[in-house]
């Protein structure tokens, strides 16, 4: 059964987080690549000076266009099927794989060349084409990289962060000859000795397809105009070679006009990869004689974004425009990586969107909007301005309200019993007093070393300093009498 | 002017020196403080942990605490951006009081950088996110403590990353704070200072914590205490 937006069998946050933490090339790579982007990204958006009020267009945009989904939807429909091409509605993963399969049983082909794309992960098509004989090839290097390596994504823009090139050359050597054309014998492990040996092995690819699968970064509604933004130009091949295209792109990619496109192509590339202009910027409307593909379907994918949009304050997510500049700045994506995250979407917006496309009754997505620390770096970085760290305690407290039950758990206790004593003077008083005695019993030194119970994962690596034998207000009604109450 | 000091309840019981040290200061500044006796807790771990209908109560009984005060100060970034923002979202009835983080209140409200304090030690600087992020209250903290006589005052290195803290973050993932925590530890001591400061005794004691268990030498001490410190403290 292919994925739906997570991964299956892949365990909660935590714990999935605890093992990528302990891989140590894992964690060299991450801090070198991250941090190399991080410093891009503010090179060029500090020489704009109207990146505010571009950040607020884009913001603004988007949150105006979802309100209106529904007719926007409807009218690129219209312009995409008078600019000759076909439209497909998919209410989920298995809708849209199914469309997708027939779409290219219907040519005849066993094979699809790839452009890369967030939404087709996100449905598991690739499987979903395999389970019908038909190979998927991706041609995005990284995600070359990751399918050939057997691998998972684990960033939504470099999808091979985690890999150095040395172990990018192991997986060109050991599997490249199984898919197509083989890597070198000699092959090395430089840069432009990988990249020709991934140019030869795509080239083959190119030549040969028929169909091509792509995503899109958005569509206009006006004129029908589907677009998409990449750095390579092997996006571009496929955009361009094979006869049948088939776009699969996610409702909320869509634009009310073609002109809304100024504001996004500024906005996307500096956040993304930190350039001024992205490389490639391939759009097409509908089919062209002569000119590209002649036959072009359109697969507008819900799976969850209906129900998204009915949040009121997670409805924000949904603006997302897959630049990925909220993993680069998140210290915990830093550390942990893509993979604990076990979605196709990590990082703080992975953290946000995943339990809302999949619902906060699944326990890994529940434990996604607890893998931060609410440091807010992603809210800053974000050229859409999503709130993350708003959607993030939202999505928390749907998370606990969904868990609670007739019998309350551990948790839910102890917070109780926190809320009781925090919400009243007098009894934070008693709690004072008994936390001193307490915190007296277990110190050594003025610290308190190891503790056992829930507390023993903080203790483990951080002392912790003795409650005060005097609480401040104690001090105050001592020195200074009656408070005013 | 008469300020009311919104102590926080985790100062309250882990850290009242600092209270004592905002209550010194302010009065040396020429300024009456109160401590309303009816306050208790913001909430804000409640909240940020998910439990929002046990928090929800904590804001109404905020509110009428402080009512009727024209300025609230607290020393912690993290509740005052929990009252600043989110007591709206939790009880759209309330009308919170104007609270200030103290480096906002003596900048913004006061108008003083310079508060006469003494403090001879090499210090370095942690901007916490939520006086970063939230409240956005950017280099005032190094304005004051420029001014402080004595003080050798050392850059951080890679400041604005969190230290990994997050409330209950620490204690549902324990891991990965810990490989924060680590990162920001190796930063402050390359800084080769005595003292780690902040606007929040949860971080300091969050780095403090690890600082301590390592033995490396390097205390922590919250801004309050360094600005109300002078000549002659022991």
């Amino acid at each position: 059964m292919p994925d739906n937006v997570t991964w299956l069998g892949t365990p909660a946050f935590p714990e999935a987080a605890r093992t990528a933490l302990g891989n140590n090339q894992l964690r060299t790579n991450l801090r070198k690549a991250t941090g190399t982007i991080r410093d891009k990204r503010l090179a060029v958006t500090g020489e704009l000076a109207d990146w505010e009020q571009l950040r607020d267009a884009g913001a603004a945009l988007k949150l105006r266009t979802l309100r209106h989904l529904d007719s926007h939807l409807v009218r690129l429909e219209e312009a995409v099927t008078k600019a000759g091409g076909t439209v497909h509605w998919a209410a989920d993963a298995a809708e849209a794989n199914r469309i997708v399969t027939e779409l290219v049983r219907a040519t005849g082909q066993t094979e699809v060349v790839k452009v890369k794309s967030m939404a087709t992960a996100e449905i598991g098509l690739n499987e979903a084409l395999a389970e019908s004989g038909i190979s998927a090839y991706e041609t995005d290097l990284a995600e070359l990289i990751v399918q050939l390596g057997d691998d998972r994504p684990s960033h939504i823009l470099v999808p091979a962060i985690h890999r150095n090139r040395a172990e990018i050359r192991e997986i060109f050597r050991g599997a490249m000859g199984e898919w197509g054309r083989a890597a070198p014998d000699d092959l090395t492990d430089e840069p432009r000795d990988l990249a020709e040996a991934a140019r030869l092995h795509l080239r083959e690819k190119f030549l040969r397809a028929k169909v091509a699968v792509s995503g899109a970064n958005f569509a206009a509604a006006d004129t029908g105009t589907v677009g998409v933004v990449e750095s390579e130009g092997n996006g571009r091949m496929c955009l361009t070679l094979p006869e049948t295209l088939i776009t699969v792109m996610g409702i909320e990619k869509v634009l009310p006009s073609f002109a809304d496109l100024e504001v996004f192509l500024q906005l996307l590339p500096r956040s993304s990869t930190g350039e001024r202009m992205n490389p490639y910027t391939s759009m097409w409307t509908g089919t062209t004689e002569g000119d590209g593909p002649s036959d072009f379907h359109l697969v507008l994918l819900d799976n969850g974004r209906t129900a998204t949009l009915g949040d009121e304050v997670g409805r924000q997510a949904l603006g997302c425009i897959r630049c990925s500049a909220c993993l680069n700045v998140c210290p915990v994506y830093e550390r942990t990586g893509g993979h604990a995250y076990g979605s196709v979407y990590p990082g703080p917006i992975g953290a946000v969107l995943t339990p809302q496309l999949v619902g906060v009754a699944d326990k890994q997505a529940a434990s996604l909007p607890f893998a931060s620390t609410l440091c807010g770096a992603c809210y800053d970085a974000c050229p859409v301005k999503i709130n993350i760290p708003e959607v993030l305690v939202h999505l928390r407290a749907r998370a606990v309200d969904e868990k609670r039950g007739p019998v309350p758990s551990p948790e839910t206790l102890v917070m109780k019993a926190a809320a009781m004593t925090l919400s009243s003077p007098r009894r934070l008083g008693w709690a004072q007093r008994f936390g001193a005695i307490g915190g007296r019993l277990v110190s050594r030194g003025g610290r308190i070393g190891r503790l056992p119970g829930p507390l023993k994962r903080w203790s483990d690596t951080r002392d912790t300093p003795v409650p005060a034998r005097e609480s401040f207000r104690a001090w105050w009604q001592r020195t200074r009498g009656e408070g005013r109450s | 002017m008469r300020i009311a000091l919104f102590i926080t309840c985790f100062n309250d019981t882990m850290f009242p020196d600092t209270g004592k040290a905002v209550v010194r200061l302010l009065e040396r500044l020429g300024h009456t403080v109160d401590f309303p006796a009816g306050q208790a807790c913001c909430g804000q771990m409640h909240f940020n942990t998910g439990y929002r209908r046990e928090a929800k109560p904590m804001v109404g009984r905020f509110a009428e605490a402080f009512a009727g005060y024209e300025a609230v100060v607290t020393p912690s970034g993290s509740c005052a951006g929990m009252v600043r923002d989110y007591h709206k979202v939790l009880d759209p009835e309330v009308d919170p009081p104007p609270v200030y983080e103290l480096s906002e209140l003596l900048v913004d409200v006061l108008g003083v950088t310079d508060v006469g304090a003494y403090f001879p030690h090499r210090v370095t600087y942690h901007p916490t996110c939520h006086s970063l992020r939230m409240l956005r209250v950017g280099d005032k903290p190094l304005k004051l403590l420029r001014a402080v006589r004595g003080i050798d005052l050392v850059e951080l290195p890679a400041a604005e990353s969190c230290c990994g803290f997050g409330g209950t973050f620490a204690l549902k993932n324990a891991d990965t704070s810990d490989a924060m925590l680590a990162d920001k530890m190796r930063h402050v001591q390359s800084t080769g200072a005595e003292v780690l400061t902040a606007g929040d005794n949860s971080c300091l004691m969050h780095i403090g914590g690890g600082l301590s268990r390592l033995r490396t030498g390097v205390g922590t001490r919250h801004l309050a205490e360094i600005l109300a410190a002078q000549e002659g403290d022991a």
